[in-house]
């Protein structure tokens, strides 16, 4: 596939068509390669993402009307227990890490593959199979689980539902997210190509590898935390029934110390997405390149220490109370030092509005109204008002989907000539980045209105006064999901009928950039000595920059 | 242009990192030592809430049979530490020779831990039985702990002894071999922290008095 | 620390000398024969403090010597006190909520 306008001498064919050791299906399945295995974590993520936006979709219809619209409670309850667990643990955990961190990374730090490629593949597979587990619990007798994705004890050893098929299949997704947290740190430490020091990696490769830490160290206790639950089941060992002495509070603590940090895995590789596009759509070296970078892992520190603000009504003593009200103010800090910077790359920069720069633009907006709104759910006063109600159902969604998952958009915007060697149209991109965005505001702020005057979180039933404001956040889930459904048409025939796309269409100054579209095999004909910082645009500055 | 490269170096031969290999088995040890971890922050918090009554559940435990099984864990460390000297000086029957032996200490803690349970067991100490659910509720969780926490375990030392088993077979066939043994170090890494797991048990179980 | 690329030949590796071994695993049978002993004393609240403390004093001989971690790059030691220090705060805080009011 010779392409005139290739940086590089088009010797070797694209990694689609070199010679594998498999074939057909079994040359995907079986690879090694990580740009094969980023290319099936998206195609397993897309059709998980789009099973729970449709139960998304499905709540926000039973939502219209007070009491039974189309479903009865126990459904619903199922619906929100699904929902979250898929895009949790199959879809918001994995996502960019999985995708765009097997892609990019060894190609962001001039490697050939990640460290250990076997161990990348089980992940996949780890994931697929959790992920099958999760859907098949719900056709087993019994009925999907309807305990929340938050399995909170006493219900969740008490409910009849097929508890078990998804603390099992959350254990294997555990394992499939260690491993590759674990790969990316060896990977950063030892396969970055000569020259490239930790402060010349592309802020995304920081964002992974604070990410990779907390998949390491934090998942494990979710592992041990769902394995007592389901021991508790099957045994009755008693360790979490109050019956027998046990303390479900201690629960949520454990629970918790690793689902909070699990957010942190959600935004952090997003947040480094962001810092990687903004430079190229403002022609501008990255302003702040080392508050960033620590600012990433100051996130995970001092992220992995706030766990106990989720539990603010349970009865916890004064003290916690107070020490993680305190330290959840902290973590703030580190985020909006991210936010800052972005702002001042763009001040005065020579902005160009791709469609990566769009979702970019979204995200920075949405994931700021996010964190303000966790500032003020961290806040004790307040959150004693509006814990367990619509405000936090829209903070969430604010920063892990306004956040994360345009970041993710953005991303695919952003590395889709890259990927499949071939460029998206601008018009039907533009047009879904606008109905996406309408979309989500329009179905999510209406959540903190009607949070703060009282609307409890799933909840199936509610009180006529709350009915305007569902109806709108419904008609903003459908203009959502018409957005969605153009994005993912319109790349989804790129994929075939693109125009090819030359090596570097965006004019980016890191590594991916100057091999082919798609990339050969191995990457690079021969591993580059980099001697400069990433984002050099100082071509364009009136004013040199300084050698890094 | 105008990326980061200014130059290239031609590719190097593949060649192997062991670093890299233990960085990420060090990694992965760490996961099993905060999995074991969560059950120590359970262990600690009901013991602070029951006191007394843990000291009195203890006391079903033996404590001869324990500080063997110690033993026996500690020595089957030493075994596989020196299995890793053997290979270096490239003494392959003597590395093989020690890593069986590591093996068959494992073999022995688990005997001794069968008996251990079948014991307790007997007594009707196990969970949901009437013996159990009568007692008070920081006496019953104690139990929970007691057969969780060394259940885990015992769980891994099997794990342990399927891998050190792959060991001896590596050693037999070269592959693991003087100039090569990360594999081997990878191992007994695994092993150690099996160790060191048992190092905390048993005291926290055993040693209550 | 850690060179991207080793473009020099593996150096000869360390070797723990089985005197040594032998030594540390004396240490450790000294150590478990003393915190055994100590169990038998009435010394109250004191029993769980020299016990961990013992224990991590075995630990300690364990991964310095039989994990080599003694003789590693130093940057294994940074992350091991890292993985130690994040359950020491998973443990610590939540005893903020258990032994205060």
């Amino acid at each position: 596939m010779v392409k005139a306008e290739s940086l590089v001498a088009p010797v070797e064919p694209d990694f689609y068509h070199a010679p594998t050791k498999h074939r057909g299906i079994l040359a995907w399945i079986l690879s090694t390669d990580h740009k094969r295995i980023g290319i099936l974590y998206l195609i397993t993520m897309l059709f998980f993402f789009f099973t729970a936006v449709a139960l998304g979709v499905l709540m926000r219809l039973e939502m219209l009307t007070p009491g039974k619209t189309i479903v009865e409670p126990q459904t619903y309850n199922t619906f929100f227990t699904l929902h979250g667990i898929i895009m949790i643990f199959l879809f918001i955990i994995p996502g960019i890490p999985a995708v765009f961190g097997n892609f990019m990374l060894p190609l962001l730090i001039g490697a050939k593959d990640v460290f250990f490629p076997r161990l990348n593949l089980l992940s996949w597979w780890l994931f697929l199979t959790g992920g099958l587990l999760a859907l098949v619990s719900v056709f087993l007798p019994g009925g999907p689980a309807d305990t929340g994705w938050t399995f909170y004890v006493p219900y969740s050893i008490r409910t009849s539902t097929n508890v078990m098929p998804a603390l099992f299949a959350a254990f294997i997704l555990g394992f499939s997210s260690i491993l590759t947290g674990l790969n990316f740190v060896t990977t950063i430490h030892r396969m970055r190509a000569p020259g490239m020091t930790w402060f010349r990696m592309p802020l995304f490769v920081w964002s992974l590898y604070a990410t990779a830490w907390v998949q390491v160290l934090a998942t494990p206790i979710i592992g041990i935390t769902l394995l007592l639950v389901a021991l508790e089941r099957f045994f009755g060992i008693g360790i979490f029934d109050p019956a027998m002495g046990g303390d479900p509070v201690l629960y949520q603590h454990l629970f918790w110390i690793y689902s909070h940090p699990a957010v942190y895995i959600m935004i952090l590789p997003g947040l480094g997405v962001v810092s990687e596009i903004l430079p190229v759509f403002a022609r501008r070296t990255i302003f702040g390149y080392k508050f960033i970078a620590f600012s990433s892992v100051a996130i995970a520190l001092v992220g992995s220490l706030v766990w106990a603000h989720h539990m603010f009504t349970v009865g916890m003593s004064n003290t916690a109370m107070f020490i993680f009200s305190f330290l959840t103010f902290l973590v703030s800090i580190p985020s909006a030092i991210k936010v800052f910077n972005w702002i001042a790359t763009l001040y005065k920069g020579s902005i160009a509005l791709e469609v990566p720069l769009l979702f970019v633009l979204s995200m920075i907006v949405q994931f700021s109204i996010g964190g303000f709104t966790g500032l003020m759910l961290g806040a004790l006063a307040i959150n004693i008002h509006v814990t367990d109600t619509y405000f936090v159902v829209g903070h969430f969604h604010y920063v892990m989907f306004g956040g994360t998952g345009f970041a993710l958009f953005g991303a695919i915007h952003y590395w889709f000539p890259k990927i499949f060697g071939r460029m998206f149209a601008k018009k039907p991109a533009v047009i879904s980045w606008i109905l996406v965005t309408i979309g989500f505001n329009a179905l999510y702020f209406p959540f903190f209105v009607m949070g703060y005057m009282g609307m409890p979180r799933r909840y199936y039933d509610y009180l006529p006064q709350f009915q305007p404001y569902h109806i709108f956040a419904t008609v903003g889930s459908w203009i959502l999901v018409a957005g969605l459904l153009i994005m993912a048409i319109n790349l989804i025939v790129a994929v075939r009928r693109g125009a090819p796309a030359t090596a570097n269409p965006w004019g980016g100054k890191t590594l991916e950039w100057t091999v082919s579209s798609p990339p050969p095999a191995e990457n690079f004909h021969e591993i580059p000595v980099v001697t400069k910082g990433p984002y050099d645009y100082s071509e364009y500055e009136e004013t040199p920059l300084e050698a890094t | 242009m105008n990326a980061q490269v200014q130059a290239a170096v031609p590719v190097h031969e593949h060649h192997r990192d062991d670093v890299g290999t233990k960085i990420g088995m060090w990694l992965f040890l760490f996961t099993e030592l905060i999995l074991f971890g969560g059950l120590f922050i359970v262990y600690a918090v009901y013991r602070f809430k029951h006191p007394a009554e843990f000291q009195l559940a203890a006391k079903e435990l033996d404590t001869f049979v324990g500080t063997a099984n110690t033993i026996i864990l500690l020595t089957s460390s030493l075994t596989v530490a020196m299995s890793i000297t053997s290979i270096q000086e490239g003494r392959k029957r003597l590395s093989m020779l020690l890593v069986a032996l590591t093996i068959l200490l494992a073999l022995a803690f688990l005997v001794n831990k069968y008996f251990e349970w079948s014991h307790k067991f007997s007594l009707g100490l196990y969970p949901q039985s009437p013996e159990l659910l009568n007692k008070p509720q920081g006496e019953i969780l104690y139990f929970g702990l007691y057969y969780v926490m060394t259940g885990l375990h015992a769980l891994h030392v099997i794990i342990g002894m399927i891998v050190l088993a792959f060991m001896v077979v590596f050693i037999a066939r070269g592959t693991i071999n003087q100039r090569s043994f990360v594999k081997l170090e990878a191992g007994g890494l695994y092993w150690h922290l099996v160790d060191i797991i048992w190092i905390f048990l048993f005291p926290l179980f055993y040693l209550l008095h | 620390m850690s060179k991207p690329h080793d473009s020099h030949t593996e150096e000869k590796s360390h070797t723990v000398s089985y005197g040594n071994l032998v030594l540390i695993w004396l240490g450790l049978l000294a150590l478990t024969g003393i915190t055994v002993a100590l169990s038998g004393f009435s010394i109250g609240r004191w029993v769980i403090i020299t016990a961990l403390t013992i224990a991590s004093v075995k630990s300690l001989l364990v991964m310095n010597v039989f994990m080599h971690l003694r003789f590693e790059d130093r940057m294994f030691r940074v992350f091991v006190s890292v993985a130690l220090l994040t359950l020491a705060i998973f443990l610590t805080l939540t005893f903020f909520d258990y032994a205060f009011y």
